[in-house]
């Protein structure tokens, strides 16, 4: 099997299109830096109007806030919003693409299972997703911190605000990326479960996005008859959980504890909602490929 | 000897169509085996069947004396083949092409080895192109370069002369004989190029709507002292009836709406003619055909044979 996914690992990246999406996220972090570099200070009375009724804000606040790992978090909820279609850019081009380019019946003309071929169609798009996350985590968070430096995290909430320790963030960015990455590989492999039904990639990609922009809005929706029938079963209600690493206890003196997580239970039942929607997804590719005839 | 393919009753519906209707026949080792049929009749069904692209709806596919479903990799590991066009990676070279495909055969290929099949395929030269950069014909020859890659016992070619010029299909002619004549495997070719078949095929089937018209040795098949004539005559039922009672019996093939069917030496001819003479039967019009294509479409090109002899 592993020779197997090098195969497809190879010709993932020999594909151009690969590296519009790694393109695109270098382009999106960069204008981010560059403009927070020379206007940051704009930006942060923007957000700082939105809860300075809550308390008071001093100049030493807010010089300290605008730093590396302040703008990664900004980051992050930008672009973790972004990413899925750029994660389904591959996930979906997995066996639509090979049915596109004629050659996905030769493939399946050579000793090799189709479950077996279906597992390393979806791991190689995992591992691209994951390398799309390191990268996008060098260039936000080691790119932000090389450029604006650390210091006390402080993360904005409607509850309130959340402030960590220089020394007690990076752990939670590895918690949250590698949270971020089960989150995209749902994606991925609803955009893989599609991928099946199709002969050409577009198809998939788009029908990806609009479920998963469908289902995001429906998770927004403020009509509490939603809430517990729902929005609990929806994946994209659990792929914004990583935030949940960022939101810490507090002793009876309102002090951030540091090294903890207000509610580990919540995110780890959102990870296994998201990891149960994967075998499902994948699970039921390979049970339709399994059965399919190749006409194409 | 047991042979390399053996089809027995395959069928294959599609929702109310019949693809492929209770076919059987079996290829023997080393020989050039033609697949026949207008387009539609069932050839490309039956060849995804026998690669496990399509499942049968039901019938029984055995290759090297094992049955295809329960030793399917087993089989592939030793079968190589190209389905229609010859699509391959256009954003990679020839020689990543086949390194790809070499390997989900299941065998390390050297690269002197990788490089030598596309010598033998003409395209040596080619081999850090791009295949985007391809002609159809090279295409073609990268195709059979990919199925022969693993050195499989077993080559089926669904119409591998495809979209090639004059000089295209001599080449694939050229390379089938010698891997037939030389390398001594078994090939399994459809195509529509009737007389390229007649050129490199040793047996041959001919089906039409799915169902097996006729199967045999080409040479036994068609003779090329042989030759199929059709018979208009003023009635041609009667003109059936009287000859299913003379001694002419024995050419007739079958009746169509519109003539009969006689299949018989060229030497015989003169002496039918007299006969059909001598029995008061009105001759329209008696039109010999030659050519393995003549053949094919005096089996296939009507539908309403009634009656023909295997």
């Amino acid at each position: 099997m592993w020779k197997l996914l090098k195969i497809e690992l190879f010709k993932i990246f020999k594909r151009p299109r690969t590296y519009i999406a790694f393109g695109a996220v270098a382009a999106i972090v960069f204008l981010f830096q560059i403009g927070l570099k020379f206007d940051g200070k704009s930006y942060l009375d923007l957000i700082l109007n939105n809860v300075s009724d809550s308390f008071e804000v001093s100049d030493d606040f807010k010089s300290r806030l605008l730093n590396g790992y302040f703008i990664c978090f900004a980051i992050l909820n930008i672009l973790l919003i972004q990413m899925p279609l750029l994660v389904a850019l591959i996930a979906g081009d997995a066996i639509a693409g090979e049915a596109n380019m004629g050659t996905l019946r030769l493939s399946l003309t050579k000793p090799i299972s189709r479950t077996e071929y279906m597992l390393v169609k979806f791991m190689a798009s995992v591992i691209y997703t994951l390398i799309l996350l390191l990268w996008l985590a060098v260039l936000a968070l080691f790119g932000s911190m090389l450029i604006f430096g650390t210091n006390t995290l402080v993360v904005f909430r409607s509850e309130g605000i959340e402030m960590m320790n220089s020394f007690d963030v990076l752990w939670r960015y590895v918690a949250a990326f590698g949270y971020a990455a089960v989150a995209l590989t749902t994606v991925s492999a609803l955009a893989f479960l599609l991928s099946v039904f199709a002969e050409n990639s577009i198809g998939p990609i788009i029908a990806t996005m609009s479920i998963v922009i469908v289902l995001t809005i429906l998770s927004e929706f403020n009509i509490p008859i939603y809430d517990k029938t729902v929005k609990p079963y929806l994946f994209t209600t659990h792929m914004v959980a990583w935030k949940g690493f960022f939101y810490v206890q507090a002793d009876a003196d309102n002090k951030t504890i540091d090294g903890t997580i207000q509610n580990l239970p919540a995110i780890l039942r959102s990870m296994g909602i998201l990891i149960a929607y994967i075998i499902g997804f994948v699970g039921t590719a390979i049970w339709i490929f399994k059965r399919k005839d190749i006409l194409t | 000897m047991n042979p390399v393919i053996q089809v027995t009753h395959l069928t294959k519906d599609f929702k109310d169509v019949k693809a492929v209707n209770d076919l059987s026949f079996s290829v023997e080792a080393g020989q050039v085996y033609g697949f026949l049929g207008q387009n539609g009749a069932g050839k490309s069904t039956t060849i995804r069947m026998l690669l496990t692209l399509i499942k049968q709806t039901s019938g029984n596919i055995e290759i090297f004396g094992l049955n295809l479903q329960k030793h399917r990799n087993e089989i592939l590991r030793q079968v190589g083949a190209i389905i229609e066009r010859p699509d391959l990676y256009k954003y990679l070279t020839a020689l990543e092409n086949l390194r790809i495909f070499a390997a989900m055969s299941g065998v390390k290929v050297s690269e002197k080895k990788l490089m030598d099949q596309l010598a033998m395929v003409g395209l040596a030269e080619r081999a850090h192109s791009k295949v985007k950069t391809y002609s159809q014909g090279m295409k073609q020859r990268l195709g059979i370069a990919t199925a022969l890659v693993h050195d499989p016992k077993l080559i089926i070619l669904d119409e591998p002369t495809n979209g090639l010029d004059p000089q295209g299909i001599a080449d694939i002619r050229n390379l089938i004989l010698h891997l037939s004549k030389e390398m001594n495997k078994t090939l399994l070719i459809s195509s529509h190029l009737l007389s390229e078949m007649e050129l490199i095929a040793d047996s041959m089937i001919i089906i039409d709507k799915g169902k097996k018209v006729v199967e045999g040795k080409v040479n036994e098949l068609f003779d090329p002292a042989e030759t199929v004539v059709e018979l208009k005559t003023t009635d041609d039922s009667a003109t059936y009836e009287k000859l299913q009672q003379s001694n002419l019996k024995k050419f007739v093939q079958g009746k169509r709406n519109d003539c009969l069917l006689l299949k018989l030496h060229r030497d015989e001819i003169p002496a039918v003619m007299k006969e059909l003479v001598q029995m008061d039967i009105g001759v329209l019009s008696f039109y010999s055909k030659h050519s393995l294509e003549d053949y094919f479409l005096s089996l296939t090109a009507h539908p309403h044979v009634e009656t023909l002899k295997n």
